[in-house]
């Protein structure tokens, strides 16, 4: 059962365009409808993978965004709103994790990796900057062919 | 040193191994409820017959522990999950319904055709009950114990092994709480 | 007795692999010349028998063989000739089997390549790729057998999912896999140096045109999905970050790091083991993205069908694989010596910055894609990660990233100093000065983060430019003609893929910043006006297609170029039962309008969504030009030390022998 499922979900979520929001449910006050349409893009749809509740057209998606337009006209604060949201469905909801102990790594993993690994590029160029690079002093024509012999030699390791 | 940091690609590749193993055991669309250990939140429903009681949440309190199975016509995997709650229902298992999105005609006519299970059935038409108990989709089922409290949620629909290996000890506890 | 012959052709197809691997290995270890020979036979009887397979598979799915289970459930006797060929590879079974093809057909094609790759790791190189091969086709054969009946057979099967059923996507997974796939040929390369015990110029050079070429068509594949999903999905998004967007994002990045990696390695000597590392993790990062996708471990809209046993599976040969490679690589890297010299201001340098940048943003992908899975996996917890974390990580690092960009091909080899790079920088500083300064004069001073989006793209535009200007500039006699004649196609490439990128970036900036968007009910007749221009409900009706019924609006549109005709449906798809949009676009340089219709509204209007989308055609043109800035280096002779054109069957191409003009 499970197997059919999923899929038939997928689809019905495919088939939607990019805002389910219909007209009856936007609210008169733009200002009002500017800030759901924001919280939208926020909240997850929790039964198509990977849509926002403005995206998807399941009806659960359209009864969360009626739900946010009614707390909004409550009084509700766009913290408020979205918190009484979470109260009930928990951090899933939200498509941006929250920052807390558990998602530190998350957080600030692309910073430490940023960080850690310039200091790495850091160190290996500081060992490889040798201190006399200035122009070596001229070398015979023999010198000068033996080096390159060598060389050439040296580069096939 | 310079061997560490040359090992560490590796070490780092058994860490990632190690949770996507661990992750691969786990079922990614099975969403925990919010409301576990915390009390039913307030409702009060009319009744999909007319001549039958709503449900209401004071309904739900004392008395041992019931179940609550939202629940529609339209949804497959409540056919699916019907005949498991009708076999509880003759083993006296106590089982409160809530319609979901449905009109009333079509759940009176799945419940004449499938039998009823239910002591009580709700209509939620509004909507509202639903989302207070953050239901996704339908079946799911709140194992609610006799202060009011939800102690479990069922995400999907019962099968006689989920009920043997979760729900029942849960709800036989609950009894001598 | 096709599913049959199939069956037995993959096989085969999977002792030759075995045969392969061991012959060259062992081969290669005793300087054996006659097993090694018998190994490059294997690997392209190996290509022949799964070419065998996967025609077997096909002609089953176009003469409509619903006695294979594969057949009857992803096509139908309704379904056109075009879907019933792609549906061969639009289920889990079908895409492995183009998979091990693709495999089979790259290291075939090495095996075909004449010309100056060493013996021993020419041999070692198969091997890896025979492994490779052999685990995969284990896979197929234990896991995913595309070739089990089904009896007894139905009369007809079920459609290909009609959200698939467009020409896009039939081309869309095996341009893809000719990027991903192709990545297994830098691991082969990478895991063959490591066994030697040596990596020199000779081998970069060899890898470098391998790597250009599944970097083109990753890239090409990538912008493709992206494409599709903009006008079909009737989203009008361009990107997701959904687990399989990442999972093909992964191995690109790393084989844009690799790419540059292996000119320094050509040209210098140096990044040895970066080099070998990234192109290690390149192929690992495809076999994770095809993880993701088959083993249920993510939930997306993308995935196939999921089955638990497939992921430990998968899991196993990214362990097994991966876990001997980096093994291999802590053992024996350290020994390489370390490679040439060179200062903070230089080309290499900014080559390791950019190596760097790359991954981090790699990790940052990464992280935001499996997080959610780690976080369960330990404690039960179910967090989402979606677009906001992106844009908050990932964004700033490319953004750091663009402006390297045009720094890197300014600056000399090993040795440079900043006043003569910064001279050099003149033009490209000036042009994305004017930039942000002139949009926000324009567009006000609200839109600075739009205004900076501006000027990167002016800077990455004008930078590529500089690169020519610099190599064109008369210092000598000759004139700007010749200069120009004589500048390697490698250096047009470079020019192409810079200022493509800088393209892509005006296109997302457009599309961030002045995206809008309006819902109404319409009624025929009625008019509606969004960013300045007019579009009309001119009628409804119902049509019939060849598996669909639909309700069609047209619409009429007032544009730049004079009025245009619209037309969006609502299709639903008896069989399957589904319901998809197509949405109506009018294409223009400057941006596109994109309508798609819904269902009645209440009040019995028809829902109408309409969006204005500036720029958003240069977000794919960049990208195509980036595509096209590889294409026209990987036709520079330097380059090609054997490039074959990839066949049906592989037909062997003389390499020309350059001497090395580094």
């Amino acid at each position: 059962m499970k197997r059919l499922i999923a899929p038939f979900l997928a689809v019905l979520a495919l088939a939607g365009p990019a805002l389910a929001v219909l007209p009856s449910e936007q609210l008169s006050n733009p200002k009002l409808e500017a800030r759901a349409r924001k919280i939208g893009a926020e909240l997850r749809c929790l039964v198509c993978q990977n849509e926002t509740i403005d995206e998807s057209e399941a009806p659960l998606a359209g009864d969360l965004r009626v739900l946010l337009r009614q707390r909004l006209l409550a009084g509700d604060s766009d913290q408020q709103a979205i918190a009484y949201i979470v109260a009930r469905y928990g951090h899933f909801v939200l498509l941006k994790p929250p920052f807390e102990a558990d998602t530190l790594i998350l957080w600030l993993g692309p910073f430490l990796v940023l960080v850690l690994g310039g200091l790495g590029v850091a160190a290996m160029t500081r060992t490889r900057a040798t201190p006399d690079m200035q122009p070596p002093p001229s070398l015979t024509p023999e010198e000068e062919a033996a080096l390159a012999r060598r060389l050439e030699a040296d580069r096939v390791s | 040193m310079r061997r560490l940091i040359f090992l560490a690609p590796l070490l780092l590749l058994a860490v990632v191994v190690a949770g996507f193993a661990l992750g691969l055991r786990r079922d990614p669309s099975l969403l925990p409820s919010t409301l576990i250990g915390k009390p039913l939140p307030r409702f009060s429903l009319p009744p999909v017959d007319p001549k039958a009681p709503g449900l209401a949440t004071a309904d739900m309190i004392g008395g041992g522990p019931r179940l609550l199975n939202v629940f529609g016509s339209w949804c497959v995997s409540c056919r699916y999950e019907h005949p498991v709650l009708m076999a509880l229902k003759s083993q006296g298992v106590a089982i409160d319904g809530l319609d979901w999105r449905d009109t009333r005609a079509d759940a009176t006519r799945f419940l004449a055709a499938e039998g009823n299970p239910y002591e009580r059935i709700g209509d939620d038409e509004a909507g509202h009950a639903v989302i207070d108990l953050g239901v996704a989709a339908a079946p799911e089922t709140f194992v609610v114990d006799r202060q009011g409290r939800v102690r479990y949620k069922q995400v999907g629909p019962i099968t006689p092994e989920v009920w043997t290996a979760t729900i029942a000890p849960l709800m036989a506890r609950l009894k001598s709480e | 007795m096709i599913a049959e012959i199939g069956q037995l052709a993959l096989i085969l197809a999977l002792c030759l692999a075995v045969v392969q691997a061991a012959s060259l290995l062992i081969g290669a270890w005793r300087l054996d010349r006659a097993l090694m020979s018998m190994g490059r036979t294997a690997a392209v009887l190996q290509a022949a028998f799964i070419a065998i397979a996967f025609a077997a598979l096909g002609t089953a799915y176009v003469t409509s063989d619903f006695s294979i289970a594969l057949v009857a459930e992803h096509s139908n006797s309704a379904q056109p000739l075009l879907y019933r060929i792609g549906a061969t590879w639009g289920s889990h079974e079908g895409s492995m089997i183009l998979w091990v093809f693709i495999l089979a057909v790259y290291g075939a094609a090495i095996a075909l390549a004449g010309g100056s790759l060493r013996e021993s790791l020419k041999a070692r190189v198969l091997a890896v790729q025979g492994v490779v091969g052999a685990a995969f086709l284990g896979f197929l054969l234990l896991t995913s057998n595309p070739f089990l009946r089904l009896t007894p057979a139905p009369f007809d099967g079920a459609e290909l999912n009609p959200v698939l059923q467009d020409p896009g996507l039939v081309f869309h997974p095996p341009v893809l896999y000719l990027g991903y796939v192709g990545l297994s040929i830098a691991f082969s390369f990478g895991v063959a140096a490591l066994i030697e015990g040596r990596v020199d110029a000779n081998w970069a050079r060899w890898v470098r045109p391998w790597v250009l070429a599944a970097w083109i068509f990753l890239t090409i594949g990538i912008t493709m999905g992206s494409v599709w999903s903009y006008y079909t999905l009737g989203w009008g998004g361009w990107w997701f970050w959904d687990p399989v967007e990442n999972a093909s994002l992964m191995p690109w990045l790393l084989a844009t790091a690799l790419l540059h990696s292996c000119l320094v390695l050509e040209k210098r000597g140096a990044l040895i083991s970066w080099t070998i590392l990234l192109s290690i993790l390149a192929f690992s990062m495809s076999m994770v993205g095809t993880f993701l996708v088959r083993s249920g471990v993510l939930t997306s809209v993308h995935a196939f069908a999921v089955d638990p046993k497939r992921g430990v599976y998968i899991l196993a040969m990214i362990a097994v694989m991966t876990g001997l490679a980096l093994g291999l690589f802590a053992w024996r890297a350290p020994r390489f010596r370390t490679g040439a010299l060179f200062t903070a201001v230089s080309k290499e340098y900014a080559i390791t910055l950019n190596n760097l940048f790359l991954a981090a943003a790699t990790a940052t992908v990464f992280l935001g894609t499996f997080y959610p899975v780690f976080v369960d996996a330990l404690h039960g917890d179910k967090i989402s990660v979606g677009p906001p974390y992106f844009n908050a990580t990932f964004a700033p690092i490319f953004m750091l990233l663009f402006v390297l960009v045009s720094v890197g091909p300014m600056l000399n080899w090993k040795r440079d100093s900043l006043a003569p790079l910064l001279a050099r920088l003149a033009w490209p500083a000036l042009a994305a000065l004017v930039a942000v300064l002139g949009a926000i004069l324009i567009f006000g001073i609200g839109h600075v983060m739009a205004a900076l989006g501006f000027a990167l793209g002016a800077w990455l535009i004008v930078g590529a430019g500089a690169v020519l200007a610099r190599r064109w500039r008369p210092a000598e006699r000759g004139g700007v003609w010749g200069r120009i004649h004589a500048t390697p196609l490698a250096i047009f490439g470079l020019a192409l893929a810079h200022a493509g990128l800088g393209v892509t970036t005006l296109g997302i900036t457009a599309m961030a910043g002045w995206q809008s968007n309006a819902v109404i009910a319409m009624t025929p007749g009625q008019s509606l006006t969004l960013a300045g221009k007019s579009v009309t409900l001119n009628g409804l009706r119902g049509i019939e297609g060849p598996n669909y019924e639909a309700a069609q609006a047209r619409f009429a549109i007032d544009t730049l170029a004079g009025p245009r005709v619209l037309i969006s449906e609502r299709r639903f798809y008896p069989d399957s039962q589904t319901t998809t949009t197509e949405a109506g676009i009018n294409v223009g340089v400057l941006g596109n309008v994109y309508i798609s219709i819904g269902d009645r509204a209440a009040n019995g209007g028809l829902v109408v969504r309409l969006w204005n989308h500036p720029l958003v055609n240069f977000i794919w043109g960049g990208a195509f030009m980036m595509a096209f800035g590889g294409m026209v280096s990987l036709a520079d002779r330097r380059l090609r030390v054997a490039v074959v054109k990839r066949a049906r069957t592989p037909v062997p191409v003389p390499a020309p022998l350059e001497p090395a003009t580094a």
